[in-house]
């Protein structure tokens, strides 16, 4: 069992999706038995014996966990297909391996781990003897996790071959028989558990900060502007994706939250803002309850929002600049009189901003899209900080930024916070993390694992808490 | 309920499942291509063109089979343009659907003024079959068997419908296709081709439909002749959860109240017929609004599929 | 004028017509296969909708009603919205306005029409706003509930009209009494049908117009439109906006209805408006979004319903020859045009992605607090 180790967006998923046909290299070449082959496709793959498991599962919910696994290989006769025949190869491959499952159940109906379980059958059943895994425990509870090891070990013992994608050391250091360490698209380097430890692992993938480092001054935080009280909120599959979590944001401070995407952040940013409904718990803005209030109440009680993916939340493409910059307050004076909107003040306003924050536009009215993408965020930057909000909840603020606008949007943050502003920074940037927030919180798993400050903030500790290694 | 007892209840379930035949026909088309993936709301146009066409044929070559014949192969290449437009260029389903329908009006249209002129004789009406043995059984008899053939076609194509969709590989990778295409992409399936095959498929059905207008019942073309059935068949097949019995329970429900609401008004019950009429269409918007249950359809239809 | 839009106004005139060209095109080949003479048949029309005598004022009021309905039809796609359900608002607003039309007595004509046309704004509007509230809170698709709604305003139109409470006892046709004088809307050209409708058509424009590009609601209405999800980060009712387009939008089909009750037919009768609707899907798609487009589109349009039947009756080719171009200019416009209209209306996705977000069924309605 061999683990591919490493950061979101070192590379790992991409690597497999070569060697599965998904996309394709433009250098180098792939060996499978000692022989260089060409994998075009994911069905050339499969001739191959590659199998893999995706993070998002490739299943079709109404259909049954047979049809599922026998889609595009069914055993028919004349056409009709031979649904006990099927029915029982697959029951026969499911004892062989230990992959109990029903396949007479519905998919849509069976939890995620059995699901997963029907995905390597269906791997299992077009003959695959490599069967790559990706971040297959992302999906999974920790007794679900086991029995996936269990598996693992089944399949190794039997003679195939796993790959096994994943950011989480404690799994890593666990089960597998050789690991390799990715990092910004490179191997960094390739090991077993009793060749190394824990915090080397950690070392390796997260390597030394670059240094972004922005001049900043002491913080001096003031009354909590923000706090999140136990909070408990759930996915799109009823499963808590934030688990009790506590935290705190006062005026005059950045709190950093740190962690790989996908363990909570984002679900907790959607909460707060009145996107996403919270099951439990309490968040409160000053003295305000604002825990069940729509998102316009929310922004309208001082809260500014710079989204995770300006694309589909933050902008507006085929609107101009001008248009953007007034998106959430382009009803009330003085954008609008009523409900005739004062176009001349929208345009005044713009100028004055993209003065301000030195927006590369040629003019005010021209669609955002044609501008980059450094300057678009400059744009939901620009926005969201005019109105002076007493919170700002900036999620990955500077992806996909050039490095000028970057630090230009991270000055402008400190000099908020220096004025007063509350900061709420949630980043998969660690260098970002460490580089602005005066706390760090590690969100795992949708808890806060440790909120740090001063000295305790440190790249390899934090690494170590983001993979979910204890502190 | 005095009248109840009046309204011959044979008679009225004969007249049922004989209206029901369209509907039905056209609903399995709606089935087929929407569980592929594919809106087709180009059913009314398809039926209506096919009516024409079938006549034509028919007339011209004295020959009903070969009407009903032609009535197929023109839903067919009907379907085909709906399946190129939307699955090929790329265009809106719902408006190339409309188009089909705009144009098959506009087309049988110009036709019938220029080249048939009104009340036209054909070669007659298909001849109602009665079945040896079955159809002298009392009650069943006479609404089951004792049809004409496009009815006879349609009794047999729920069940063909249903064992293809439910039981062989082609009705599970279009199943699939309609779910999750790119899951069924990676699994080996070629999605396009599927969509085609099961569109051209519901042009056939729906063609057969057609043919029940002109060559089964009235024995003639009649402009506008199938009278927004196809928009009725949608219904069928939403309240039928885009099943083949489903939509064969459903066309029957929304026939049986139409011929229910004839013969009331027949007998001078005080219903106005209009609200039973109505019936298909409330009962539809409430089924589509979820008060019967979610309706789902099939998860990707709507959406072009482009392989990556 | 920048570059840009030069660029994009020429893009914006060639593709139309372009358009309307290979329509007419298609209509000659559907002529020659009848055996007509194309030419002679378009000159008839040509002559029928604007040479004749009356010609150019039948062309007129035949535009009249398309233009309401175009734009209907129009600002449901600003907003994302596909809103097919134009016959059976306009037939709800010609109920509304006929019933006060002929039932409200001993008013003057400068209250009594303005109430009327009110009240077919009113029936429209409710109509329209069905689906949109069904749509915001359950998902149900405004396709379907909107032609179910078109079948079953028909039913209650020929409930009403048909010997029932808004029949007229003295006449054995269906139809309602005739609308009283005050309610009529006025000839502006004596000798002709042409009535004050078409101020009224012409002035919708500008209005339309300015809701969509200058107001609140229009801003609203546009960015639901481009990305409902970047629409509702920032605060705006999703849902709320869906009706309020649904609402309006079944408003101006009202609207249609309404003059035509007062305008043309001076009575309701179960045929109002037949088709219309339909056609008028074409009249906005050929507008391409734009208001002000919608009055050279409509003109097309009534000018080839109107001529089409003197066409008829010099070359024997049906009436029906019109739906023929329309759905052909309908595609033309559609395949290209509208696949860049719909990579404005959901920006941000590579894949040029339907109207019609899902099938006939459900689409599960936004998560969200508000």
């Amino acid at each position: 069992m061999h683990a591919l180790l490493g950061e979101n967006g070192a590379g790992k998923t991409t690597l497999m999706n070569v060697v599965y046909g998904l996309t394709h290299a433009d250098e180098g070449e792939i060996r499978f038995d000692g022989r260089p082959v060409q994998v075009g496709g994911p069905l050339d793959a499969i001739r191959l014996g590659i199998g893999m498991v995706h993070q998002h599962f490739m299943l079709i919910p109404p259909l049954t966990v047979a049809e599922n696994v026998v889609l595009g290989h069914e055993t028919a006769e004349r056409g009709v297909m031979d649904l006990q025949r099927a029915r029982r190869d697959v029951s026969e491959l499911a004892a062989r391996y230990g992959l109990e499952v029903d396949p007479g159940a519905r998919v849509a109906d069976l939890s995620v781990g059995i699901q997963q379980r029907v995905e390597i059958l269906k791997a299992l059943y077009r003959g695959a003897r490599l069967l790559v895994l990706d971040e297959p425990t992302a999906v999974l509870t920790p007794p679900e996790a086991e029995r996936l090891f269990e598996v693992v070990h089944q399949l190794t013992g039997s003679g195939s071959a796993v790959i096994f994608i994943t950011h989480k050391l404690a799994e890593v250091m666990a089960v597998a028989d050789r690991i390799t360490v990715m990092r910004r698209g490179n191997v960094v380097a390739t090991t077993s558990p009793a060749e190394s430890s824990p915090p080397e692992l950690a070392r390796l993938m997260v390597g030394r900060p670059v240094l972004l480092r922005v001049e900043k001054g002491a913080a001096h935080p003031g009354e909590p502007v923000l706090e999140v009280e136990q909070l408990t909120v759930e996915d799109d599959r009823h499963q808590a994706a934030v688990d009790g979590v506590s935290l705190e944001v006062r005026a005059g401070e950045i709190v950093g939250v740190a962690g790989v995407e996908g363990n909570g952040q984002d679900h907790l940013i959607e909460a707060i803002l009145g996107l996403r409904h919270a099951r439990e718990g309490r968040i409160l803005l000053g003295a305000r309850d604002i825990t069940h209030d729509g998102t316009r109440r929310v922004l309208m009680a001082g809260v500014g929002h710079i989204p995770a993916d300006r694309h589909s939340m933050g902008v507006i493409a085929d609107l101009t600049v001008a248009d953007n910059l007034v998106l959430s307050d382009y009803d009330r004076p003085p954008f609008a009189r009523g409900i005739v909107r004062q176009l001349a003040a929208v345009l005044e306003h713009a100028k004055r901003v993209i003065r301000a924050f030195d927006i590369r536009a040629e003019s005010p009215e021209q669609p955002l899209a044609s501008l980059s993408g450094g300057n678009q965020q400059k744009v939901v930057v620009a926005r969201e900080l005019d109105s002076d909000p007493r919170l700002l909840v900036a999620s990955q603020p500077t992806r996909g930024v050039d490095v000028g606008s970057i630090e230009f949007i991270h000055q402008q943050l400190v000099r908020r916070r220096d004025a007063g502003m509350a900061v709420l920074l949630v980043s998969s940037e660690l260098d970002e993390i460490l580089s602005l927030s005066d706390r760090v919180a590690v969100m795992y798993r949708g808890r806060v694992v440790a909120v740090l400050e001063g000295d305790q903030i440190d790249s390899d500790r934090i690494g170590l808490l983001m993979a979910g290694a204890a502190a | 309920m005095a009248w109840l007892q009046s309204v011959d209840l044979v008679s009225l379930a004969s007249a049922t499942l004989i209206a029901a035949t369209p509907l039905v026909l056209a609903a399995l088309g709606g089935v087929m291509s929407e569980r592929s993936g594919v809106v087709n709301i180009a059913l009314e146009g398809i039926m209506l063109t096919s009516a024409f066409v079938g006549f034509a044929i028919a007339y011209v070559a004295h020959n009903l089979a070969l009407g009903m014949l032609a009535s197929i192969l023109s839903g067919m290449l009907i379907a085909a343009l709906h399946a190129v437009l939307s699955i090929e260029f790329l265009v809106d389903q719902i408006v190339s659907g409309m188009v089909i329908n705009i144009l098959a009006v506009g087309i049988t249209g110009v036709f019938y003024q220029s080249l048939l002129q009104q009340g036209v004789k054909g070669p007659g009406t298909l001849p109602i079959w009665k079945i040896p043995v079955l159809g002298s059984i009392p009650v069943i008899g006479p609404i089951f068997f004792q049809n004409g053939m496009v009815t006879y076609l349609m009794l047999v194509l729920v069940i063909v419908v249903h064992l293809v969709l439910f039981n062989t590989v082609w009705g599970l990778r279009t199943r699939a296709c309609g779910e999750h295409p790119l899951a069924a992409e990676t699994a080996g399936v070629n999605v396009k081709i599927v969509r085609y095959v099961n569109v051209v498929a519901s042009g056939a059905l729906g063609g057969l439909g057609g043919a029940y207008f002109s060559i089964q019942q009235v024995g003639q073309f009649l402009p506008n002749m199938t009278g927004g059935r196809g928009f009725i068949a949608l219904a069928a097949m939403i309240f039928g959860k885009w099943t083949p019995l489903g939509a064969f329970g459903a066309s029957l429900l929304f026939a049986g109240s139409d011929a229910l609401g004839a013969r009331l008004q027949y007998l001078g019950v005080r219903v106005p017929i209009q609200f039973l009429g109505m019936l298909p269409y409330v009962l539809t918007i409430v089924v589509v609004a979820g008060a019967m249950g979610r309706a789902i359809a099939p998860a990707a239809v709507g959406r072009p599929y482009r392989k990556s | 004028m920048n570059g840009t839009l030069a660029r994009s106004l020429s893009g914006r005139f060639l593709l139309p017509l372009f358009s309307v060209l290979l329509g007419l095109v298609a209509g000659a080949v559907a002529i020659l296969l009848v055996g007509a003479n194309p030419l002679d048949a378009y000159t008839a029309l040509f002559q029928g909708a604007f040479t004749n005598r009356n010609g150019f004022t039948e062309t007129l009021v035949a535009t009249i009603p398309y233009v309401f309905l175009g734009l209907s039809v129009l600002i449901g796609f600003r907003a994302g919205l596909f809103n097919i359900g134009g016959q059976g608002q306009l037939l709800l607003g010609g109920i509304f306005s006929a019933f006060i039309g002929y039932r409200v007595a001993g008013l003057p004509a400068v209250l009594h029409v303005p109430l009327a046309l009110l009240a077919g704004m009113l029936g429209g509007f409710l109509w329209g706003a069905i689906p949109g509230i069904l749509k915001a809170r359950t998902g149900a698709h405004e396709v379907i509930t909107t032609i179910m709604l078109n079948y079953i305003a028909a039913g209650l139109l020929d409930f009403l009209v048909n010997r029932g409470p808004m029949s007229d006892p003295h006449r054995a046709i269906p139809q309602t009494p005739a609308i009283l004088h005050s309610a009529s809307l006025p000839i502006i050209v004596p000798g002709s049908r042409l009535h004050l409708g078409l101020f009224l058509a012409i002035l919708a424009v500008p209005v339309i117009w300015f809701l969509l590009e200058r107001t609140t609601i229009g801003f609203r209405i546009r960015v639901v439109g481009l990305n409902a999800e970047a629409a509702r980060a920032s605060g705006m009712s999703v849902a709320g906006t869906m009706v309020t387009v649904m609402g309006i939008s079944g408003a101006v089909a009202g609207l249609a209805g309404a003059v035509e009750v007062l305008g043309v037919s001076g009575v309701l009768t179960p045929s109002l408006a037949s088709g219309l609707a339909f056609d008028a899907i074409a009249v906005a798609l050929l507008a391409g979004g734009n208001p002000i487009a919608i009055l050279p589109s409509a003109l097309l349009f009534g000018a080839l319903r109107s001529g089409s039947s003197f066409m008829q009756l010099q070359t024997q080719v049906s009436t029906d020859l019109i739906s023929v171009v329309q759905a052909a200019v309908i595609v033309f416009v559609a395949a290209p045009m509208l696949v860049r209209f719909i990579f404005r209306l959901r920006a941000g996705r590579a894949a040029p992605v339907s109207i019609t977000k899902g099938g006939l069924g459900q689409t599960p309605p936004e998560e969200g607090v508000a």
